[in-house]
C-alpha cells in the first residue's frame, strides 16, 4: 500500500516586480519559508525537485543557497505545469516510500516580459527554403493562424461559445472582472485593484475578445512546499499535525489524441480525464468542494474548465458563470486568490502557489479572503503542449 | 518563367489550390506534419487525401498584439473542412467582430508572399467568405 502524501509546509512569495531579487533570491525565500512552516530543515529533506521554465536556474543552484546536501534534484520543465509537476515529482517519492519529506521549488522572473510564445519572428530569408515539419518556406506564425498564447486561448474560448452558444466578449471580460473583484482581498497578488467591466472592455485589446486584463500578468514570483509521508506524519506535534494538509489526489495527465488536437490545442479533454482521475482518487465529487485555484490564463480559458473540471453540467459554463457560483460568495468559488489574471503567472511558481491558496484557506489562515469552514480545494494547471496537473487538498483532522 | 512554390508542403498550387493531408491508413486519423507514426494508433503507413476547399469557422480571434513583423490585427480560426479543422487566417474580410463569426462560411484563397532573389514566388493561402447567394 502506497503512502498517503501530506503538505506540511508551505508558502508563496509576494507576486510583483522584484527588480532587487534574482531566481535564486526569489527561490531561497519561498524554500526557506516553506521548512520553516513545516519545522523541518534541508537536513531532514530527501528529494527536490525544481522548476525555472524560463530562466535556466537550477536546483542545485538552490542547494548553494540554502543547503548542499547531496539529496537528488529533479529539474522539471512542463510549460506552465511546471510547478504542478515538481510537486507531483516530490510527491511521488514519497508515496513511494524512498523519503519522509520532499521539497518542490518553482520560480519564475516575468516581469516585464511580453508574448511568451510567437514572440519572435525570424526575418524571411533570401530565398524560399522548405525548413521544418510542415516544409515551410517563411515563418507561419501571423500567416497560418496565431502561435501567441493569448490568441490560441481565445480561439479555445470561443470553440466553446461555437459549441454551446451564450458566449460574448461582454461575458468574458465579466469573468475578469469577478478575478479582479477577489484580487483585491489578496495582499500576493500582483495587480491588486478593483476594475470595473468598462475598464475592461476598453482597454488594450490583445487577441479578441482578451483586452489586457483579461489576460495573465507576467511577474516576478516563487512558490515551494514540503511533503511529508503518513507514517513519518504520525511521528510529528501535534500543532504540525493539525497544519498539515492531506493531498487527497496529485494527478498529471497529458493530452490524448483528438482529431484536430494537433490544430487547436484541446485543453478540455486532458483536464477532463486529470479531473475524473482526481475525483475517483480523492473519493469526492465536485459538488464536495469549497474552492477552487483554476488555470485562467485567459478569461477565455476559465469557462471551458469550469465544464472541464465538472463544475457544471457538460456545456452549462455559461449559465454556471452567470449564476453568480464562481464568486467568492457563490455556491463554488473560483479563484479567490484573484486568478492569473490578477495574482499574476510567474509560470514554474503557479503549480504550487494555487495549492498554497488552497492549503491557506484549509488551514484557516486566508485572513479577510478566508472561504468560511474550507474543507477541501482543488488545485488545477494546464501546460500547453499540453499537460494537466490537478491537487485535491483536504483540511487535516487532527 | 518565374515559378511558384507553396508556403507551406500541405499546399498544392496549380488550377484548383487546395490543402492535402496525411492520413492514416489503419485509422483514419488525420495530419498536416511531416509523420514519423500515428499519434492514435502508431501505426505507419499514411495515404494522401485531399481537403475540401470550403469549410465552417469554428471558432476565431482577431489578433492585435503579435510579434514585430506580423501585421495586426489579423484573423486567426480554425475551419472545419469536411470533418478535418484546418488552421488558418482568414481573409478579405474586415478584422472585426461585426463581420467575423462564428459558424460563416468560408473558402480557401491564395495570394503571393512575394518574389525571392532566385525570381520564385511563394503563395501563402488562407480563408475568405463565401458570398452569400
Amino acid at each position: 500500500m502506497a503512502e498517503n502524501a501530506w503538505i506540511l509546509g508551505i508558502n508563496m512569495t509576494k507576486f510583483g516586480k522584484h527588480p532587487d531579487k534574482d531566481a535564486l533570491d526569489l527561490a531561497s525565500e519561498a524554500a526557506l519559508a516553506a521548512l520553516k512552516d513545516a519545522g523541518v530543515t534541508m537536513k531532514d529533506i530527501g528529494v527536490l525537485a525544481y522548476g525555472n521554465l524560463m530562466g535556466g536556474s537550477s536546483g542545485q543552484m538552490l542547494q548553494k543557497q540554502i543547503g548542499q546536501t547531496g539529496i537528488p534534484v529533479f529539474n522539471v520543465a512542463n510549460a506552465c505545469a511546471t510547478g504542478a509537476t515538481a510537486l507531483r515529482t516530490v510527491i511521488l517519492a514519497v508515496k513511494a516510500g524512498e523519503v519522509d519529506f520532499g521539497l518542490a521549488v518553482g520560480v519564475e522572473k516575468l516581469s516585464g516580459a511580453g508574448l511568451l510564445a510567437g514572440g519572435t519572428r525570424k526575418e524571411d530569408e533570401p530565398t524560399w527554403t522548405p525548413h521544418g515539419r510542415f516544409g515551410a518556406v517563411a515563418a507561419i506564425d501571423g500567416r497560418i493562424g496565431t502561435e501567441t498564447m493569448p490568441g490560441v486561448f481565445a480561439q479555445i474560448g470561443m470553440e466553446y461559445g461555437y459549441k454551446y452558444g451564450g458566449t460574448s466578449f461582454e461575458l468574458f471580460a465579466r469573468i475578469a472582472e469577478k478575478n479582479h473583484a477577489h484580487s483585491t482581498l489578496n495582499p500576493l497578488a500582483t495587480y491588486s485593484k478593483r476594475m470595473s467591466l468598462e475598464e475592461i472592455m476598453n482597454d488594450v485589446m490583445i487577441a479578441y475578445p482578451n483586452t489586457r486584463p483579461m489576460c495573465s500578468a507576467n511577474c516576478d514570483g516563487a512558490a515551494a512546499a514540503v511533503v511529508v509521508s503518513d507514517s513519518k506524519l504520525k511521528t510529528l506535534s501535534l500543532e504540525q499535525r493539525r497544519r498539515a494538509v492531506k493531498i487527497a489526489a496529485s494527478v498529471l495527465t497529458t493530452d490524448p489524441w483528438e482529431e484536430g488536437c494537433q490544430v487547436l490545442p484541446n485543453v478540455n479533454t486532458v483536464t477532463r480525464n486529470g479531473a475524473r482521475q482526481a475525483y475517483e482518487t480523492a473519493g469526492i465529487g465536485p459538488e464536495d468542494l469549497d474552492l477552487v485555484e483554476l488555470h485562467d490564463c485567459f478569461a477565455t480559458a476559465e469557462l471551458v474548465h469550469y465544464d472541464n473540471l465538472m463544475l457544471c453540467e457538460p456545456g452549462g459554463a455559461v449559465d454556471f458563470f452567470n449564476s453568480g457560483a464562481p464568486w467568492r460568495d457563490g455556491r463554488m468559488p473560483v479563484n479567490v486568490s484573484g486568478g492569473l489574471e490578477s495574482k499574476g503567472h510567474p509560470i514554474a511558481a503557479t503549480g504550487i502557489a494555487n495549492v498554497w491558496e488552497i492549503c491557506h484557506h484549509l488551514r484557516g489562515e486566508a485572513g479577510d479572503r478566508q472561504i468560511p469552514g474550507a474543507k477541501v480545494g482543488l488545485a488545477h494547471v494546464i501546460g500547453l503542449g499540453s499537460t494537466c496537473g490537478i491537487h485535491i487538498l483536504e483540511k487535516s483532522a487532527a | 518563367m518565374a515559378s511558384q512554390i507553396p508556403l507551406v508542403d500541405y499546399l498544392v498550387l496549380g488550377d484548383e489550390p487546395h490543402l492535402i493531408a496525411h492520413e492514416c491508413e489503419q485509422c483514419g486519423a488525420r495530419y498536416f506534419d511531416h509523420r514519423n507514426a500515428c499519434a492514435n494508433c502508431s501505426g505507419t503507413s499514411f495515404k494522401t487525401v485531399d481537403i475540401p476547399t470550403e469549410g465552417t469557422v469554428t471558432t476565431f480571434t482577431i489578433v492585435s498584439l503579435a510579434a514585430p513583423g506580423i501585421p495586426v490585427p489579423f484573423v486567426s480560426a480554425i475551419v472545419d473542412c469536411g470533418g478535418t479543422p484546418v488552421r488558418t487566417n482568414l481573409v478579405n474580410v474586415e478584422p472585426d467582430p461585426e463581420h467575423v463569426t462564428l459558424g460563416m462560411k468560408v473558402r480557401l484563397t491564395t495570394f503571393s508572399l512575394g518574389v525571392d532573389s532566385a525570381g520564385v514566388e511563394a503563395i501563402g493561402f488562407g480563408f475568405e467568405p463565401v458570398p452569400s447567394s
